[in-house]
């Protein structure tokens, strides 16, 4: 896909093309999108999942939708290598502080993707008594994929758009999206981790 | 290897094999000298019982239920299992009567393949205990641990009595009627996981007092490994406690639930049309198989008569998902043992089986195709061109993937003699499916308790002996072969007419309870409905193979070197939301 074709969500490019003609240094500036450019297309997934969403992601792997067109075939066993999590599945009351712990244990920049309605919103077990109703309260996320489990394609379009928004980090992701974190660390502590 | 038969050679069996629609007849007068064996055989087994325990008492139906009290429950399945030969125990449903507690045990003998059922309760909602048949059922111990975390009923002897798949600081018993689910209570927390190093164990002293005991579940000298539940090679979020001496697996303990989801709870709150749903989202990879069973209860319960086509097309769905499952079983297995590349020779079958569905179903993977009374839509017109194309390469893949892998020396020598687990064990652990198989376990429901028209399907239970992960692995790869070999005969054959039988839109089940045993990809997946007459289950419990086959884990790893522990965990091939449901 030719990132002229891109129709939806362009707010974010003109906002920065705007902000970039107000006066951007023209060597950080370059600077910034080189690195910008470079890793949005190597952005490493954490080989995690949890239920169905996860075998469409094994699909995502293989041959017939090959995620290796895109530099993000390097699906990473341990945290500390991988670039963001695909949360791909139900998260329950017991899987909620691994996946915490996941999380910070990411090497920054660091990115979540909520795929799936159960990620989303606990999809058809919204009612379960044991499990969260969307991942947002336990991680902040980046990209939402929508579906039961969404098609490969759906996850290609989904991690596009993450690769997208790294791209014009530096205005929107960078310092806005780390303050938020660090607001959102402030309104979700981890208390006890001390062990 | 098996070949598969060709059409149209003298030899094979598919020419004399006329369309099932003709033996129609012949079949129903079998089923009738089926019943009437069985019907005398239960009344025999009613009489010997009487006579041993004359308090006990019987309901007919399907199957022969014996009610007992607790005191003679360790006896009488003591009696069933060593002299009536029910060597089998299928599930333990947890029950909660308002009035009563209690438990419904199934049991199946493995010779004869009777069921029975025994049934128990206690009246004592504070402190509900019964008696332990943990030592009777190696499987009981997890099957029981299952039933104290929904129900909070505490097994008397029972060694180990943690909650299986909720915290041990979790409030109630979720499953109990009057369960507060107060979100407040029991809130999703990112504080780490409480967890002891000690189990409970209640013992009945000769007095007849029952003592609580603390028993640790390591020694103070093991060295403790923590394996998941973020691990690439458990297959989903399970999470192994294992103890080594340097390499060698001194014991393994089991944390399960990390995609508990509470779906038996979530059904009691819904019709049973939407009950259906679910099942799509357990194993996966049987979506289609798990519907079919459900709506077999069901249908049972309700006294739906299913159209013909209905039926062959659900057997053809049930059977593509075989293929596929094993696909990416052996895909996914390979990859574990270092074999990369054989996930994509094995998805590119899956991805042309998930095209012939979606074409059909209209989905790659949450199908919910069958439903109560048939399926929900008619197959697509290129459905018989399509599964043709895919029969014809089918031999020719599992060919090419026995080139590429079974015959390789490190497969060999990773594979053979590791993880073996002898048929006594395979049965004492209900390990069913491929794995039980191959340990000389002729366990495949298609074969013991046919459904759907499976009697008249000319077709193998692969059975293999040595009871290793090569034996394992090979199994699911003639099963592709064998579920080819089913297809093949059907894909003409497939009658015309109805697909869906008319169905009460509001479908009330009578008072009673149910049991439906079909085979999932990874073995035998029963269902259990109670109704209170209501448009909603009452209790619908669910029994799958792959709960069975994680609790085998610590015994056939044990004494194996801890690189094994991932060829053995794959090989025994357990889908996670299928055993924490």
């Amino acid at each position: 896909m030719p990132y002229e074709a891109w129709k939806d969500n362009e707010y974010i490019e003109s906002l920065v093309k705007e902000l970039q003609e107000s006066g951007a240094n023209v060597l950080v500036g370059s600077l910034d999108k080189l690195i910008n450019w470079g890793r949005s297309n190597s952005i490493w997934p954490l080989t995690f999942a949890t239920s169905c969403c996860g075998i469409e992601f094994v699909s995502l792997g293989a041959a017939r939708f090959d995620m290796a067109r895109f530099g993000w075939e390097v699906a990473r066993s341990s945290p500390r290598q991988a670039d963001f999590i695909m949360v791909a599945g139900t998260i329950v009351n017991r899987m909620a502080p691994v996946l915490r712990r996941l999380y910070d244990q990411l090497a920054e920049p660091k990115y979540v993707i909520s795929c799936g309605s159960c990620a989303i919103s606990g999809g058809p077990f919204r009612k379960s008594y044991h499990v969260a109703r969307g991942i947002e309260d336990i991680v902040p996320v980046d990209v939402y994929v929508p579906g039961c489990p969404p098609r490969p394609e759906a996850m290609i379009y989904g991690i596009m758009q993450l690769s997208r928004k790294i791209k014009v980090e530096r205005f929107f992701g960078g310092v806005n999206r780390q303050e938020s974190r660090k607001k959102y660390l402030e309104e979700h502590p981890v208390e006890n981790t001390g062990k | 290897m098996r070949r598969l038969p060709q059409r149209g050679h003298p030899d094979s069996p598919l020419d004399f094999f006329p369309p099932i629609t003709i033996r129609q007849g012949a079949t129903a007068h079998h089923d009738n000298v089926e019943k009437k064996k069985k019907t005398t055989d239960m009344a025999e087994l009613q009489d010997k019982i009487s006579k041993s325990f004359p308090e006990a008492t019987f309901e007919n139906g399907e199957i022969l239920l014996i009610n007992i009290a607790d005191a003679k429950l360790h006896d009488l399945i003591k009696t069933l299992r060593d002299e009536h030969g029910f060597d089998y125990l299928v599930t333990i449903v947890g029950m909660d009567w308002t009035d009563s507690l209690g438990c419904v045990y199934y049991l199946t003998s493995t010779a004869t393949k009777q069921f029975v059922s025994v049934k128990t309760s206690t009246t004592d909602r504070d402190n509900p205990m019964l008696h332990s048949i943990a030592d009777l059922y190696r499987i009981a111990g997890i099957f029981e641990r299952e039933v104290y975390d929904f129900f909070g009923i505490v097994f008397i002897g029972n060694p180990d009595m943690r909650r299986l798949f909720l915290n041990i600081d979790w409030v109630g018993y979720p499953l109990r009627k009057d369960y507060d689910a107060n979100p407040e209570l029991n809130p999703v927390s990112v504080e780490n996981e409480r967890q002891s190093d000690v189990t409970n164990t209640w013992v009945e002293l000769p007095d007849g007092k029952v003592e609580k005991k603390e028993v640790p579940v390591f020694s103070d000298d093991d060295f403790v490994v923590n394996i998941g539940p973020q691990h690439p090679a458990t297959h989903g979020v399970l999470r192994f406690r294992t103890s080594i001496d340097s390499e060698t697996i001194k014991k393994i303990d089991v944390y399960m639930g990390y995609i508990h989801r509470g779906v038996e709870k979530l059904c009691e709150d819904l019709t049973y049309m939407q009950t259906l749903h679910y099942m799509d989202r357990l194993d996966y990879f049987s979506a289609h198989n798990y519907h079919h069973g459900l709506c077999l209860c069901i249908e049972k319960a309700a006294g739906i008569e299913v159209p013909e086509r209905a039926r062959v097309i659900r057997v053809l769905m049930d059977e593509l998902s075989r293929i596929a499952s094993h696909c990416l079983f052996i895909g996914t297995f390979c990859m574990d043992l270092g074999a990369t590349t054989m996930l994509f020779y094995t998805l590119r079958v899956r991805e042309q089986i998930l095209d012939i569905m979606e074409k059909t179903c209209g989905a790659r993977m949450t199908f919910n195709y069958d439903c109560i009374g048939g399926v929900m839509a008619d197959l697509h017109p290129d459905f018989v061109k399509d599964v043709k194309e895919l029969l014809a390469v089918i031999p020719k893949n599992v060919k090419e993937y026995n080139k590429i892998f079974t015959g390789n020396v490190i497969a060999k020598n990773r594979m053979e003699g590791v993880g073996v687990l002898s048929r006594e064990d395979a049965i004492s652990y209900s390990i069913t499916g491929a794995s039980g198989r191959a340990s000389g376990w002729a366990c495949d429901v298609r074969k013991t308790h046919p459904y759907s028209g499976y009697d008249k399907l000319d077709f193998e239970q692969v059975v293999r002996t040595e009871g290793d992960s090569m034996a394992r692995f090979k199994n699911r790869m003639d099963e592709i072969l064998q579920s080819a070999h089913i297809i093949e005969q059907l894909i003409d054959n497939i009658p015309e007419g109805e697909w869906l039988a008319k169905v009460p839109k509001v479908l009330k089940l009578p008072v009673g309870h149910w049991f439906q045993v079909v085979e999932g990809c990874r073995g035998l997946f029963g269902v259990y409905i109670e109704s209170d007459g209501g448009n909603k289950p009452y209790r619908l419990k669910l029994v799958t193979p792959s709960l069975t086959a994680a609790a085998v884990v610590d015994h056939i790893t044990r004494g194996q070197k801890i690189a094994d522990l991932i060829t053995i965990g794959g090989s025994l091939d357990y889908i996670v939301p299928d055993m924490d449901r």
